[in-house]
């Protein structure tokens, strides 16, 4: 795991003094709020409906148990006991005092972690695939590569006041687990013919109002370019992106207004100059990062215990089979902890689950865990022989929830009962909706299912993305959900479409089990997913399960 | 016909807290919106607003939000405004547990 250097805890140590200097003046009177309020919003300070919100950036999801640790300490010193995991790798304080945030900082800072460009028109938290450095299926780990371009671009001065946020997602593995295509810029670590390691680089995708799919820029980047490409691209924005319309100045729209070749040729005339100017301290560094970031000593022992809790303990077994991942170690395996027990809020973790998930880390995970942009905790190097232990104690915490890809393993926003953006709720939907489905026992039957919602346009909660989306709206003050269908997050990447009027808060979750059990007489078979049967069969079927009434009226139209 | 206005309080949240908090007759800030002036004449709202601007050590965000009259106090009529009198739904934190 990378470990701040001298550097970066003097950054991070001068922003933290700074900005208890200026919550002081902020609270002496001398600062106004509009004075205070980008301040605060560049340390992760919002404020929401009830009380601020401070978010943290976890960078690339990774985490150590003593920084897992902190944030149990925050949640349980400054807020009301709990933290919320959100789809950008960050975690969320929805109750801290405006006098107690730079104490936040502070402890956050001693453990390395920070809260600086969680917020404003820079470049964010820089996100990876959830598995990086564990799964079977990755060509490289993607980490040494985002905490590059989290160095890169942290307080980077040209690059503080782009016309847009900018976000940026790496996956090592062809199989997509962190929505690259959803992102301003996007990368897939690849290996080409000669054996090379380099990235494929995608722009303009995002979601929000206008949602878009990112296109391929270049398909093969080599490492000594890859700062400087994208240092090119960011350029080529900063340039070329609109600042008279804060709806068209993402990305995304640049690339589409322009094109992607002329976009292209914009980025490759800064190439030049980027180029020139990085003088190989990025492929030092990269390679000093890299080391960093080494494999622990993978221990060698015999699995047998796992393989007699699993043939003896069905509740185990159960477990095993939806929230273990294959890892590339032999005898290892990468164990998904569900947060989304039916009923409780998707992303939310209290202290004391927090803190068991850390003792777990250090115990029988080499120290480390990841936070996955579907608002689960990972635990990525946990040996075999270890989990029938490992499983008992998160039986005894709540954590251990057989969910993860399936119907109750939703993301949720924090939409109005939060968020001051909001036009709904999303989080009571998603909780009503888990444990309808608890009761009808048939998720596991049902099969891989993501459903997303998010409480506004600005799509935090992926819903575009999702199998089933639901976006939550206010229709004449009056909560009211819309379902698009049909969205994907990974390598298949698309964008739900919509299936027809919304909702009442009442009807959506009936809306939702019709379309899942339609879902379970249209497969083919056992073996086709919700995705599969509806791209071979597209929307009709599916509308007609969801919207009952009118296919009566149709038929009887039909029929006369 | 000059268009009807619709009654109104003045909220805003609180500086140091973050919480909710509206705007009373004789010039305090309360959490319970029941106890907020309610302002049915346009002019007289603006120029509750404009005190509530000139307070940026107490509150941050200050604004109209519409409401009615009700057996305790000013109701709120829109659902984000009902929120804001009672919190989130999904913990029982907030001014449902605090006032
Ligand atoms: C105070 C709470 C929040 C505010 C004010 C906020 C604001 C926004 C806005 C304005 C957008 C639209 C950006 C655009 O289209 O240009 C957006 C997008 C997004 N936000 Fe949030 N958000 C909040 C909470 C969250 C949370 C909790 C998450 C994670 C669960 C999140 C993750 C995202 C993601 C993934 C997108 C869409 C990707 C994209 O930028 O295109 N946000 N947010
Ligand atoms: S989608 Fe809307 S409601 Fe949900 S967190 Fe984002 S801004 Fe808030």
């Amino acid at each position: 795991m990378y470990h701040y250097n001298d550097f970066d805890r003097a950054f991070v140590q001068e922003r933290v003094d700074q900005f208890r200097a200026q919550v002081e003046r902020r609270i002496d009177g001398s600062l106004t709020e509009d004075e205070f309020k980008p301040l605060r919003l560049m340390n992760g300070l919002y404020l929401q409906l009830h009380a601020y919100m401070l978010r943290v950036a976890i960078p690339y999801g990774t985490l150590s148990s003593d920084q897992m640790r902190t944030l149990a300490l925050l949640a349980e010193k400054w807020d009301r006991g709990y933290g919320h995991f959100t789809t950008r790798q960050n975690i969320q304080y929805n109750w801290p005092a405006l006098k107690d945030v730079p104490d936040m900082l502070q402890a956050l800072a001693d453990v390395g972690m920070h809260a600086i460009q969680t917020s404003g028109n820079t470049i964010r938290n820089v996100t990876a695939d959830h598995f990086a450095g564990a799964a079977a299926d990755e060509v490289a780990d993607p980490r040494p590569v985002a905490e590059l371009l989290r160095q890169w671009s942290t307080d980077h001065p040209e690059f503080q006041f782009l016309p847009r946020k900018f976000k940026i997602a790496v996956t090592g593995a062809a199989h997509d687990r962190a929505v690259i295509q959803a992102h301003d810029i996007g990368i897939q670590i690849v290996e080409n013919a000669h054996g090379e390691i380099g990235y494929k680089l995608l722009v303009g995708g995002g979601l929000g109002r206008t949602p878009m799919i990112g296109k391929v820029i270049e398909e093969f980047v080599a490492q000594e370019d890859l700062l400087p490409y994208c240092e090119a691209i960011v350029a080529a924005y900063n340039l070329m992106g609109r600042r008279d319309n804060k709806y068209k100045a993402r990305i995304k729209i640049t690339v589409f207004e322009n094109g992607l070749d002329t976009f292209r040729d914009a980025v490759l005339a800064q190439f030049e100059r980027t180029k020139a100017a990085f003088t190989g301290v990025d492929v030092k560094l990269f390679e000093e990062i890299r080391a960093q970031f080494a494999p622990p000593a993978w221990r060698n022992a015999p699995t047998d215990a796992y393989d007699a809790a699993y043939r003896a303990d069905p509740v185990f077994r159960s477990w095993a089979d939806t929230n273990l991942a294959a890892h590339r170690a032999e005898g290892y395996a990468i164990v998904s902890v569900s947060i989304k027990k039916p009923g409780q809020t998707p992303g939310d973790a209290t202290a004391e689950q927090m803190r068991v998930l850390a003792d777990l880390a250090r115990d029988f995970g080499h120290d480390e865990l990841r936070i996955s942009h579907e608002q689960n905790v990972i635990l990525p190097h946990v040996h075999k022989s270890d989990l029938p232990k490992l499983h008992a104690k998160l039986r005894e915490h709540g954590l251990a929830t057989a969910n993860i890809g399936l119907v109750s393993d939703i993301i949720a926003c924090p939409g109005m009962d939060y968020c001051a953006l909001a036009t709904a709720r999303s989080i009571p939907v998603a909780q009503q909706i888990a444990l309808r489905f608890e009761e009808l026992k048939l998720e596991h039957d049902v099969g891989p299912l993501k459903i997303k919602i998010s409480g506004c346009i600005n799509a935090c909660g992926h819903h575009h993305v999702g199998h089933i989306g639901i976006l939550g709206l206010d229709r004449a003050g009056v909560e009211n959900y819309q379902v698009t269908l049909g969205g994907s997050g990974d390598e298949t990447a698309s964008i739900g479409e919509r299936a027809g009027p919304g909702f009442s808060a009442d009807e959506i979750v009936p809306a939702i089990e019709r379309l899942v059990l339609g879902y379970l007489d249209l497969r083919a078979g056992p073996e086709e997913t919700f995705l599969q049967a509806y791209r071979r069969l597209g929307p009709a079927p599916f509308k007609a399960v969801l919207y009952p009434e009118q296919e009566a009226k149709r038929e009887r139209a039909d029929a006369a | 016909m000059p268009r009807q206005f619709t009654p109104k309080v003045v909220t805003a949240n609180r500086l140091l807290e973050g919480d909710a908090v509206w705007l009373t007759e004789d010039g305090r800030w309360t959490p319970d919106m029941r106890e907020a002036e309610l302002l049915d004449e346009e002019a007289h709202a603006e120029l509750r607003l404009l005190l509530a601007q000139s307070q940026p050590d107490v509150v941050v965000g200050p604004y109209l939000a519409d409401a009615r009259p009700g057996a305790e106090g000013p109701e709120p009529t829109h659902f984000r405004e009902t929120f804001r009198t009672r919190g989130p739904s999904n913990y029982t934190h907030g001014k449902q547990v605090e006032l």
